[in-house]
């Protein structure tokens, strides 16, 4: 079986995370629940004209990936792998309003067309006449993970040797009301001052879209490698030490060996006490990185935590504004990242060093 | 290993509410086409759907959930098919083998959204449907009652959703992550969708007629069906029965438009050239071809061409079931794979209803009777927006 390197990335988030090195220009905001992503300049990567009609998942996507090809130097594709946890909802949103608004007349398709979850994908093969495999997964906090996996099953297996593979969602203003009502995102009045003293109920929310070369080969650009993935729909948390126990020994790993551990603590009471055991007593001497206070929480916003890990290994180095604690290594060689989302859906993704 | 044993399966459509009431409609040629009762819409008297005479209470009492349960009518639909499916194979604990579920749905938790999007706002009452709306629910939901704790993930590309559905879970049981996997599909009617299409002007005002020179569009459907995959260790342990086969799958993207097929089905055709040859099977091994044939202008053509372009001169035996069902998005090529492997414990090709006059563009013609053949190997298209076009292959249990 071929091993699985991540060879380009491309990451449009609530931070500027494209034509940068690594978060060396963060804003942690404290006054909005909801971060909006930081666009790029869309006309150097699409047409004004195809822009205009585009919805932002799709945009943000389209330039995502623009930038992560070039970065691993790739030109054709043999799978598109994308996840998303509620595709492109504006368009959504809007179809639906003007459905009960207009009472079922005087609609056009150009929204119920961008409202399909797999729009993002297949506007990226329209984009590059790419008419090779092309999945969308949604299923909630491991839509990404999801993509990846297939993507490593098929680079493994050398069915596929260069897939791309990304996360999008995006926000709109009608679910986020919803999200505020139910309590997964903080109302209002609750300031985010810092997501590690929240006693509050709901994450910060975000948005964004990463994508990822992966390939079965190293190049000179090659960032990591992906040793591992295993998600699962429900654990309790008193179930999450024994599962990355036993996560590791599968890669014959013990807890030792991981030299950092990404969680994906978002500042939400209800479910960040899934972080709080291995926190305090598995990983009490790694090194602990969050970054949700910087990307804010959405379905796929574990591609964020996968696109640090990725930074980390490559560059050697984690920025003090994503560090939990102080433990510091002189190497990196191993990286855990695990996240879950309303405390379901549990991701468990191991780097290696190249 | 390059085939996945079936060793369960369950469905509930227009035309039926088990395997074996869809069986009989599909033998004595009872479209499952009607007008709209469970949805109130304008466009009632304009369409014709293929629509499961149940509502969700009557569903939710059939599955024993308490009245104030949140599931969507997605998530109905899908935990009926797949408690079925579970049953057929004989599985009594869930997860004594490594087990996941791969489903696949368009709607999703549309349908309690539509009805509520300004009431969440106003009311508390139905607040608990907020969360529903994310197309991973329903798959929570029906690997929640089945018990399932494992990869539960979810496909949406449209109109090819359960077909990739089943392509993941060929593909995780060949790499040995799994050894028992549930995969299909659910999407229920809703006015999003019927609004949606009809914007795009492909819906008939009348009975879907594939294939058909003087077609009008399609009919909606809602409809949920799975499968069960497991791996041959499991087939051998405990002496499993084997319903057929899936030996061969692939998907491909049309990159022509993101509602519309390209003219030559070039997405279409990579599609059935890459099962073929998965499945190491030559064009004339294929017996018969369950089509997308959704009755539109454009599917219909573009698929015809592809079909030719793959077939040559000896374009084998085909039809669309869709004049029973309807286009059931998300769920069509799951229930398809039922009607496939139907198809191959019967040997009898089922009927493309409705069919009466040749397309002017090419010479084919569907099967309109059923026919009883010997029957090896089916090959199943779906294609959907995106350019997403798939292709599986269901081969004879010998």
């Amino acid at each position: 079986m071929k091993k699985v390197y991540i060879n380009g990335l491309g990451n449009i988030s609530c931070q500027k995370t494209f034509d940068s090195v690594f978060l060396e220009e963060v804003v942690v905001e404290t006054d909005e629940n909801v971060l909006t992503a930081k666009e790029p300049v869309y006309k150097d990567y699409i047409l004004p004209g195809a822009s205009r009609r585009m919805a932002k998942g799709v945009k943000n996507g389209i330039v995502a990936s623009a930038i992560a090809m070039k970065e691993a130097n790739v030109s054709t594709l043999d799978a598109i792998i994308t996840g998303t946890g509620l595709g492109c909802i504006e368009d959504s949103e809007k179809f639906l309003k003007s459905i009960i608004d207009n009472k079922e007349e005087f609609l056009t398709p150009t929204s119920f067309i961008q409202s399909t979850h797999n729009t993002v994908g297949g506007q990226i093969a329209l984009g590059l006449q790419c008419k090779a495999y092309n999945f969308t997964y949604v299923n909630g906090g491991i839509s990404f993970e999801s993509a990846l996996l297939d993507a490593k099953m098929q680079l493994e297996t050398e069915e596929s040797e260069t897939i791309l593979v990304g996360g999008i969602d995006e926000s709109a203003d009608f679910t986020t009301n919803f999200f505020k009502i139910a309590k997964v995102i903080k109302s209002d009045n609750e300031k985010n001052s810092s997501i590690l003293d929240q006693k509050t109920k709901g994450h910060i929310a975000g948005e964004g879209a990463t994508f990822f070369i992966l390939e079965n080969k190293k190049t000179a650009n090659t960032y990591a490698e992906i040793a591992s993935i295993s998600f699962v729909n429900r654990l309790d948390p008193n179930q999450i030490e024994s599962q990355i126990e036993s996560f590791l020994a599968e890669n014959l790993l013990a807890v030792k060996d991981i030299d950092a551990v990404i969680l994906g603590i978002n500042g939400d009471v209800d479910f960040d006490k899934y972080y709080e055991a291995i926190s305090n007593n598995l990983f009490k001497n790694t090194a602990q990185i969050y970054y949700k206070h910087l990307s804010g929480d959405y379905h796929t916003a574990s591609s964020f935590g996968v696109w640090v890990g990725s930074k980390i290994l490559k560059l050697q180095e984690i920025p003090e504004i994503i560090r939990l604690n102080s433990v510091v290594k002189s190497n990196y060689k191993n990286v855990l990242i695990y996240n879950q989302y309303l405390g379901k859906d549990h991701s468990f993704l191991l780097l290696k060093q190249c | 290993m390059s085939k996945v044993a079936i060793t369960g399966m369950g469905i509930i459509s227009a035309i039926g509410n088990s395997v074996e009431e869809n069986l009989n409609a599909l033998l004595s040629g009872v479209s499952g086409i009607s007008t709209i009762e469970n949805i109130d819409t304008n466009h009632r008297n304009s369409i014709k759907v293929g629509e499961i005479k149940m509502t969700n209470l009557e569903l939710s009492r059939l599955l024993d959930l308490p009245e104030d349960n949140n599931f969507s009518r997605t998530a109905l639909l899908g935990l009926y098919a797949a408690k079925q499916a579970v049953k057929n194979a004989g599985i009594e604990n869930s997860n004594e083998y490594k087990t996941g579920l791969i489903s696949a749905t368009s709607v999703g938790g549309m349908d309690m959204t539509e009805r509520f999007f300004y009431d969440f706002i106003e009311n508390e009452e139905n607040r608990r449907y907020i969360l529903i709306n994310d197309a991973g629910d329903s798959s929570h939901k029906i690997a929640d009652n089945l018990g399932i704790n494992g990869i539960v993930t979810t496909i949406s590309t449209a109109c090819s959703s359960s077909a990739n559905a089943i392509m993941l879970g060929a593909r995780l049981i060949k790499s040995k992550q799994l050894e028992r996997v549930i995969v299909g599909g659910t999407d229920a009617l809703s006015k999003f969708t019927i609004n949606g299409f009809k914007t795009l002007m492909i819906l008939s005002d009348t009975f879907n007629t594939p294939f058909d020179n003087n077609r009008k569009g399609l009919n909606l459907g809602e409809a949920a069906a799975y499968l069960v995959l497991e791996s041959d260790e499991i087939v051998q342990k405990e002496g499993k029965k084997v319903l057929a086969y899936v030996s061969g799958y692939g998907n491909a993207n049309d990159a022509f438009h993101q509602t519309a097929s390209s003219e030559n089905g070039e997405g279409a055709f990579l599609a059935m050239e890459k099962a073929l040859k998965l499945a190491n099977l030559n064009p004339e091994d294929i017996d018969y071809i369950n089509a997308h044939g959704t009755a539109t202008q454009n599917n219909d053509l573009s698929e015809g061409r592809a079909i030719e372009s793959v077939f040559g001169k000896n374009v084998p035996d085909f039809s669309s079931t869709k004049p029973f069902t309807g286009h059931t998005l998300a769920a069509a090529a799951a229930i398809e794979a039922v009607y496939s492997i139907l198809a191959l414990q019967k040997n009898i090709i089922f009927p493309n209803l409705n069919f009466k006059t040749k397309m002017e563009e090419f010479d084919l013609v569907p099967v309109t009777e059923l026919k009883e053949k010997n029957i090896e190997n089916v090959l199943s298209n779906s294609f959907g927006f995106g350019g997403n076009c798939s292709t599986v292959i269901f081969s004879k249990s010998k």
